[in-house]
């Protein structure tokens, strides 16, 4: 079946076929993809930086938020890597406070990847921070989203997930995303 | 021995072996690895070279042209073998489709080649390089799209239709009714081993180990496919990492192994590769399920009305899953039909209780909406709509049937009356709690069973016979057998299986190995208690066979004597006169579940599930327990996760492998409880049992359902019930 992501420029069969795990928001028309990881997303809530080196011993820190591509027309080509280079060594800043969550809503008990899961960080006064996975192509995090926390999670769901273009298939992510971000807010702060 | 009369008093009936719960005498090597599986058999075919196959890209066309050079010129590439070369194939008669295909294309992944090479990983890299160019054709893939070209299967075992008093008018006249539309899915085996064969030939003789649940079809299969004498093909499967109905017949394995062998001119090994499992093999059917019952207001059924369609490719069989509506509950006026649509998906087959596994899925949610309907609890509706006959064929009995008191222990066990009639009513903490419950049916056939003992001077009894073990502890059940016949304990039974030199045996399928097996292995015994008591010149009116004696009168002999100087041998199979023509041979049971769904989220997670079991004598409860729980587990998949997402434009499985097909983990089941009912039929068998290891799923996945719709009062009629279908019908969250 055509993949951009396997053989570049051979199409996508998912779009317009069976989508139920795919990416809600950040897709293209080359690529619907979910990034599949639970690590990233919390890596993303919590700002950790990716030391790289390059061949030649050359090193970079990227910060995470910069770490993963979306897929415009290039689906093959998934984080800002360069050929060779490699992750030395990730670095996480210190605790940020208040809790920390990782809530994984998936179809089985265990060993399943996520349809969605919310890594979010919630401070006694209720401000926060939140990262999805399940819904994009990569840990999806706005940070202009985290400014809506007093409105609660309805209205941090509406920026964070604006401009989400679902499939039937996939459309229940959007509320889901929605009840499970409002599920870590009802748990206790202290 | 033909058994046409019910069964008497007779050595089984001691139950000192027969019917205590024994580990399984295969379980060390199985633990220790070193039971002998058919990918791995180096020991007796050194020096295979391994295949790799190719399967369709397209679901349905042809192929245009094959371009196979490069692939053979790539390292260590022993040969390609396609259609185009592999000279005239035939058709099993299990088989709805080729095997191999080309150039005429059935399924998506059909096989279209298989790259021999000195490695596993050459085999694969040469196989990318075939070239293929294909014709493709419009088929037909959205069974909901075809249903209404469904027609009757002129190759059904039962009549599609089966009518008794007047449905229509008994339907339309009934004060209380239910007119209902279910969905099951595609559904894949996903056994743990896939299909896997070496191949060896030797001159003009075929070997064959493999992974295989019915010998004998296999070796006359093989015969047909390849166009050689059957007894020209040995077939060894000792061994099985479990079937589930996917490996009843010979796959692309097997054919594509003993071509590629026969090509390369030495053995050669094929695994069919994970991803290809899918959609290269068979599933079981999606089908649509109209369920129609009227009752009085009191509760008694009046009509009741089951229409099934499913589809397959031409030429295929139906998903018959209107079977169990036919003898499970009374009603005057019945009706049910089941229609076949042609489908170009891969093939339909049997799964794990063909028939009852998916009609069970529709009828019991049926049932349940009906008890509430009436402001019945479900167990009590079910107990009043009971009977001891067939309800079409009323002259015929059932050889027993204990499903009201299946349906009482259940309740009782579980503790049902904590229940809340009305739904929505238990919370704990974030999860909504729900029980739910539905009877289980499945008929439990018998099909004639042969087998051989053997008796040597050391007093060991040896049973061979074709029978497998699929991971069921047929080996066990057919030692506890014999020993109990022969009157020797149980490490005196050596149990050799699997092997088309032996007997022909029923085989493993449709739960009617273990009881037709095992009788075949008395019937076997019987014949080597004479010649034994011949041998020793004692009466075998009144022979005891005992703590490996045999004893007569004042006369005690070592059993072993009578094998002094030469082997004793007998031969003999069990088959099967009019009594389960005249009865109705079928096994109960009653299935409890609690559910928790998760209030913000809509997560079903099973808190605890019981099944209650009224199936024949318990051959062995250790082995059948495990039987059961893991029907239990694949009816759990089934109500919550297990669907081969079908692309209806490309007519494909998408989800194909393990990760996309999900099946449930051990989180997903945290307590499970078996309850066997005291049991013995003289109708089934001299050993008095039945099958259970499909009983154990029929009716888990309705249950499931009706614990959902208790805890969260919404009813999914399609399944599986998967979270995105209750999200929207759940409480606000906070």
């Amino acid at each position: 079946m055509a993949c951009n992501k396997r053989r570049p420029g051979s199409g996508c069969s998912a779009l317009g076929g069976y989508s139920r795990q795919l990416a809600v928001v950040g897709g293209s028309d080359a690529c619907i993809a979910t990034h599949p990881s639970d690590m990233a997303v919390a890596m993303r809530v919590l700002d950790a930086t990716v030391e790289a080196v390059k061949p030649q011993g050359a090193t970079r820190t990227i910060p995470i938020a910069d770490f993963h591509r979306l897929p415009g027309d290039t689906p093959e080509i998934e984080t800002v890597l360069e050929p060779g280079e490699l992750i030395a060594s990730v670095t996480l800043p210190k605790p940020a406070g208040g809790m920390q969550h990782y809530r994984k809503v998936r179809d089985r008990a265990s060993y399943a990847f996520a349809l969605v899961s919310v890594a979010a960080i919630i401070q006694p006064d209720g401000s926060g921070r939140v990262a999805l996975g399940g819904v994009a192509p990569k840990p999806w995090r706005r940070e202009d989203a985290e400014a809506e926390f007093s409105r609660g999670a309805k209205a941090v769901m509406a920026k964070l997930l604006a401009g989400a273009k679902p499939t039937e298939e996939n459309k229940f992510k959007v509320p889901l995303a929605e009840r499970a971000l409002a599920a870590v807010l009802a748990e206790p702060r202290g | 021995m033909k058994f046409d009369t019910p069964a008497t008093t007779n050595p089984i009936d001691q139950l000192k072996i027969v019917g205590q719960p024994l580990d399984r005498i295969d379980g060390p090597l199985k633990t220790t690895g070193t039971a002998p599986y058919a990918y791995e058999r180096h020991d007796v075919a050194p020096n295979a070279a391994y295949g790799h196959v190719m399967g369709s890209a397209i679901a349905k066309g042809r192929i245009a042209s094959m371009d196979i050079a490069t692939a053979k010129a790539a390292p260590g590439v022993l040969t390609v073998v396609t259609a185009e070369n592999a000279g005239k194939l035939g058709k099993g008669e299990y088989n709805t489709a080729m095997l191999l295909g080309g150039p005429g294309i059935e399924h998506y992944h059909q096989a279209v080649a298989l790259v021999v090479a000195e490695t596993l990983e050459q085999a694969r890299d040469a196989a990318e390089m075939i070239k293929v160019a294909y014709a493709p054709a419009k088929g037909a893939y959205d069974l909901a799209a075809s249903r209404d070209s469904a027609k009757p299967s002129g190759k059904d075992d039962e009549p599609a239709d089966s009518r008794v008093g007047d449905f229509d008018a008994a339907f339309a006249a009934a004060p209380v009714k239910l007119d209902a539309t279910y969905t099951t899915p595609d559904q894949s085996h996903a056994m743990m081993e896939p299909h896997a064969t070496i191949a060896a030939w030797e001159g003009d003789k075929l070997s064959l180990w493999t992974s295989n649940q019915m010998i004998a079809w296999s070796v006359g299969d093989m015969a047909k496919t390849l166009g050689m004498p059957e007894d020209k093909i040995h077939l060894m499967s000792p061994y099985i990492g479990g079937g589930f109905g996917g490996k009843l017949w010979i796959r692309a394995d097997v054919v594509l192994a003993a071509l590629g062998a026969r090509a390369a001119k030495r053995p050669v090994k094929v695994a069919l590769q994970r991803p290809l499992m899918f959609n290269n093999t068979t599933h079981r059917p999606a089908t649509i399920q109209r369920l129609r019952i009227g009752t009085t207001k009191d509760g008694t059924i009046t009509a009741i009305g089951h229409d099934s369609w499913s589809g397959d490719l031409p030429d295929g069989k139906p998903e018959t899953a209107i079977l169990q509506t036919r003898l499970l509950y009374a009603g005057a006026n019945r009706l049910t039909r089941q229609r076949l649509a042609v489908l170009d998906l891969p093939e339909g087959n049997s799964m794990r209780a063909p028939g009852e596994a998916s009609g069970m899925m529709a009828l019991e949610i049926a049932m349940d909406e009906m008890a509430e309907k009436l402001g019945l609890d479900p167990v009590a509706f079910r107990i009043r709509n009971d009977t001891q006959v067939d309800p079409e064929k009323p002259e015929r009995s059932f050889s027993q049937r204990q499903l009201t008191e299946c349906l009482r222990t259940g309740a009782e066990r579980f503790g049902w009356s904590a229940r809340k009639a009305e739904p929505k009513q238990m919370r704990d903490g974030r999860w909504l709690v729900g029980l739910g419950m539905a009877a289980a049916y499945r008929g439990s056939p018998v099909i004639k069973s042969g087998a051989r003992v053997r008796l040597d001077a050391k007093g060991t009894v040896t049973v061979e016979t074709d029978m497998t073990d699929i991971g069921t502890g047929s080996y066990t059940i057919i030692a506890q057998t014999a020993a109990e016949m022969m009157g020797v304990p149980l490490d005196k039974v050596v149990v050799k299986l699997g092997d088309s030199a032996f007997p022909v045996s029923a085989g493993s399928g449709g739960q009617f190995g273990a009881n037709s097996a095992t009788a075949g292995v008395y019937a076997a015994c019987v014949k080597l208690r004479e010649a034994v008591t011949a041998k020793l010149g004692l009466n075998a009116a009144d022979a005891q066979f005992a703590d490996g004696q045999v004893r007569s009168g004042q006369r005690s002999i070592a059993l072993a004597e009578a094998a002094k100087g030469t082997e004793l041998v007998a031969e003999d199979a069990i088959e099967f006169g009019e009594l389960d023509k005249k009865h109705q041979l079928s096994t109960f049971g009653a299935h409890f579940i609690e559910v928790g769904v998760d209030a913000a989220t809509a997560e079903v997670r099973i808190r605890r599930m019981l099944a209650v079991c009224a199936s024949g004598r318990i051959l062995n409860p250790k082995s059948a327990r495990s039987q059961v729980i893991g029907a239990m587990t694949m009816g759990a998949g089934a109500a919550l996760m297990e669907e081969l997402a079908v692309d209806t434009r490309h007519g494909f499985f998408v989800n194909h492998d393990l990760a996309g097909y999900e099946v449930p983990v051990h989180a997903d089941i945290p307590h499970q409880e078996v309850i066997f009912l005291d049991e013995t039929d003289p109708l089934s068998s001299p050993m008095k049992a039945k099958g259970v290891g499909e009983l154990g799923i029929c009716g888990v996945a309705a249950a499931v359902a009706n614990a959902i719709y208790n805890a969260t009062g919404v009813r999914v009629r399609d399944y599986p019930i998967t979270l995105d279908k209750l999200l929207e019908k759940m409480p606000d969250v906070g």
